[in-house]
């Protein structure tokens, strides 16, 4: 399945892009998207520690399964206020 | 009240949003643009949001500190895009009976919105450097890719 992964910020300018679309196999889940999204743009190595998934404007952990209808984002931590 | 905007912070329209019979006590936090933080000159900051996300995550707060304590009205107003030094990136008010639930609602806010909130800060230093902030990451580089 297609996946649209949004990237923000410092992910943002790593990957060079405001989004990628990814081919995953069904079933897959933020863990493996990550692996995934790493082994493409090696530039994401260095915040794989730190990486946060969102899913559906929710925070999400590496075992949320994904579904091609999700909205996906993928930022490193937080600085706002 | 939950605002996502590139324009000023009219803090006084905010503060005004919560004012009610209801209460007791009125706070208002601002959050400003700093000079020098240990020692480095910033000359502007740069804000950025992921727009949908940090609209839900604001609202999520606001209900959240509606549970935790005794408020009678919040409103949350965070501003993104480039901000001069002195200039009000984000404002939170709350109105409530008493002033010591309006004090630490106000306090858990700005807190939990800046451990949450999907929104991301740049800084552009006096000295040409530019650099994101992530609390908890070491900076090793800056975005050009060049070593700090």
């Amino acid at each position: 399945m297609n996946l649209n992964v949004l990237f923000f910020a410092a992910a943002r300018d790593a990957v060079g892009a405001d989004a990628v679309t990814v081919d995953v196999p069904e079933g897959s889940s933020i863990g493996e998207l990550q692996q995934l999204m790493i082994q493409r743009t090696p530039q994401l190595e260095r915040w794989s520690q730190a990486l946060l998934w969102a899913v559906n404007n929710r925070y999400a952990g590496c075992d949320q399964v994904l579904h091609a209808s999700d909205v996906i984002a993928c930022f490193p931590p937080v600085s706002g206020g | 009240m939950i605002e996502l905007t590139t324009e000023p912070i009219d803090y006084n329209q905010l503060t005004e949003s919560v004012r009610d019979h209801a209460a007791g006590a009125v706070t208002l936090f601002l959050g400003t643009v700093r000079e020098f933080t240990r020692g480095v000159q910033t000359s502007w900051l740069e804000y950025e949001a992921y727009p949908d996300m940090a609209r839900a995550s604001m609202a999520e707060l606001e209900a959240e500190a509606c549970q935790k304590f005794t408020v009678t009205k919040i409103a949350i107003s965070h501003r993104t895009g480039m901000m001069a030094l002195g200039e009000i990136s984000v404002a939170i008010a709350v109105s409530s009976p008493h002033r010591d639930q309006a004090f630490e609602a106000g306090r858990w806010l700005i807190d939990t919105l800046k451990e949450r909130v999907p929104i991301w800060k740049k800084e552009h230093f006096a000295d040409g450097r530019e650099e994101w902030q992530h609390p908890g990451m070491t900076p090793q580089t800056n975005t050009t890719g060049a070593k700090l």
